[in-house]
């Protein structure tokens, strides 16, 4: 199993330290212990996208479903999708949604790394150990709990925009309704996600932080270089490679953000629907299911993050981590 | 060193309070979440929210657990989810272990293919796998059954699993295996005496990684499921949305026991989790 079978099997007289290891004579061995998973992921992951692709130009609804063949349609649910305003309107809060909760997650996820390495030892660790639980609590959970935050009636966020003074926020906070439009549903899908992802950005930015040798940052006081300075000339190009990934890893979570919107603001609630939502809900969300046209939607969604995926593919190589 | 200067307690002042908000604000939801559980219904709607219950109670936990929500008990929602998760963990845990051997000891073609890979169906969208998925298991005649979830589970957890448990069997000596086996002990043995108990901190990580996978899982069992009493907690949530008003009482004790867990284990393995998210990306 550990490719042991070499060593034992060398004559006994030879030295065995006189030379370099051996180099591992490529055999069965790990086919085998990979075989397994490239057989569940290719059953679990790569046969449905490939039917995505397929079924995106198929009708798949009841009678389908029922057992008869699919009805090829060609590239009918494409021409449907893309004439259709509502298809451009969830187009636009995908990306508009990610371009905002990447970026807060980001600068904000990054401000936290930068404080928690300044830190003392002790407080920092308590305050990384807080930050943790955001973290930590599942997509589902911190979706209600937001909803009930700002929710309409005993929420949390309405009765304390109500305190302050109606010159900074306006009046009638009491019992506005957050999900009513797709605005204000995506301001607190935002608050939720970001508040969700700064500590993944904050723990990473820190580590890297901590690989950062101090006597470049003793040089730069030296020299007189200011916080802001030297932020910019030495912490973001040692972090830029960390920076990149964290980019990359925001804007795939965020594209595809589902859970917390479905938990939010629920598929009755059609205007305020992103493309992972608007392809469920053609797919599932009727009494007359339309697979294919939940597949072609997916499928859009699917080959914007396949690009973005080739990036951070390409990043992870020339990093050297798959070697 | 600095030391004295002159607004360097007020430096530290300010750090050391920023870093209290920091705190505050990503406890909160959750802190407010657990209280809300304690309260009585008068004063979750009350006009002006207090931070702590007043009047503690566990009626909303005692109708979580005890009450029965829609057909069935909160236990068999748990029994699901937990049944579920521990089926995840170990086949998912058996297969990141030989395929994580395998890429860590072995040089062979296919290898970089195959992490490739590993990144690549990490990045997919698994709310659009559900369409196909679905149909799958239909025609599988494993809709509506928890093996069929296990299934959907297991392939989402592999992945990051192999990522996370290459380092720990890399970071294992090689020459500890050579030397059991000029001992004398075959490959299995080397495997179960030398590698597993090494491998062994790195495979509770990955365990608990898979665990919350499983457990976390909402729009799957959402979809795949029909019959209530082989619903998962996350489903069970559900039921309290009513078209008369949510009942956030019980909604946040239900949610306060479904998170405290993941929480709980989360904390537990988090460095790793940070180390296999971002494995080399630091290096720079």
């Amino acid at each position: 199993m550990l490719d042991t079978a070499p060593a034992v099997r060398r004559p006994p007289g030879r030295r065995s330290s006189g030379r370099a290891r051996p180099r591992r004579r490529p055999h069965l061995g790990p086919y085998l212990l990979i075989a397994p998973t490239v057989a569940v992921i290719a059953v679990l992951m790569f046969w449905p996208m490939i039917q995505i692709g397929i079924m995106s130009f198929q009708k798949v609804g009841n009678r389908q479903l029922r057992g008869e063949p699919a009805e090829q349609v060609g590239t009918e649910n494409f021409e449907k999708i893309l004439g259709d305003p509502f298809f451009w309107q969830t187009v636009k809060h995908t990306v508009l949604f990610a371009v905002v909760a990447v970026s807060l997650t980001l600068v904000v996820g990054t401000l936290v790394g930068l404080l928690l390495n300044k830190l003392g030892k002790r407080m920092s660790a308590f305050v990384a150990g807080g930050v943790m639980i955001a973290w930590a609590t599942p997509p589902v959970t911190a979706a209600i709990i937001f909803s009930w935050l700002f929710g309409s009636t005993g929420g949390l966020v309405n009765w304390a925009l109500d305190l302050l003074p109606d010159a900074l926020v306006g009046g009638g906070w009491s019992d506005h309704n957050w999900f009513a439009t797709p605005l204000s549903t995506y301001t607190v899908l935002t608050v939720c996600v970001v508040w969700q992802a700064c500590p993944f950005i904050a723990v990473s930015v820190l580590a890297g932080l901590k690989s950062i040798p101090g006597e470049l940052y003793e040089a730069a006081r030296v020299d007189g270089s200011g916080p802001w300075r030297t932020f910019w000339s030495i912490t973001y190009p040692m972090l830029k490679p960390i920076f990149l990934v964290l980019l990359v890893m925001s804007i795939i979570w965020d594209f595809k953000v589902f859970t917390q919107l479905f938990i939010m603001s629920g598929m009755a609630n059609r205007d305020a629907f992103n493309l992972s939502l608007y392809a469920y809900s053609e797919a599932f969300g009727s009494l007359n299911p339309k697979l294919g046209m939940g597949s072609a939607i997916a499928l859009v969604l699917t080959m914007i993050l396949l690009v973005v995926t080739a990036l951070y593919v390409r990043v992870m190589v020339r990093q050297g981590e798959t070697e | 060193m600095t030391v004295g200067r002159p607004g360097r307690v007020v430096r530290k002042i300010i750090l050391n309070g920023t870093g209290l908000l920091v705190f505050a604000v990503a406890v909160f939801p959750v802190f407010w979440m657990a209280s809300t559980a304690f309260k009585p219904n008068t004063e979750i709607f009350s006009t002006t929210p207090k931070p702590l219950p007043l009047d503690p109670t566990l009626e909303h936990f005692d109708f979580v657990l005890n009450g029965r929500i829609a057909e069935v008990s909160f236990w068999e929602y748990f029994r699901n989810s937990a049944l579920l998760a521990v089926v995840t963990v170990l086949v998912s845990s058996l297969l990141a272990l030989t395929a994580a051997t395998a890429v860590a000891r072995f040089r062979f073609r296919f290898r970089t293919t195959f992490l490739i890979m590993l990144i690549v169906v990490q990045m997919v969208p698994l709310e659009a796998l559900v369409i196909p998925l679905f149909l799958d298991l239909k025609s599988l005649n494993l809709l509506n059954s928890l093996g069929g979830l296990a299934l959907v589970y297991i392939g989402f957890a592999v992945p990051f699993a192999i990522w996370m448990l290459r380092g720990f069997v890399a970071a294992v000596p090689r020459e500890l295996e050579e030397a059991a086996a000029i001992d004398g002990a075959g490959p299995v043995r080397t495997f179960f005496t030398v590698l597993l108990p090494l491998v062994a901190p790195g495979l509770v990580a990955t365990s608990i990684f898979s665990f919350i996978t499983a457990w976390n899982e909402f729009i799957f069992a959402y979809t795949f499921l029909n019959d209530q009493d082989k619903y998962t907690l996350p489903i069970m949530l559900q039921f309290f949305f009513g078209r008369s008003g949510n009942a956030w009482g019980p909604i946040m004790a239900a949610s306060t026991l479904l998170t405290i867990p993941v929480i709980a284990f989360f904390l537990l393995v988090q460095r790793r989790m940070v180390s296999g998210l971002t494995a080399g990306a630091v290096k720079g």
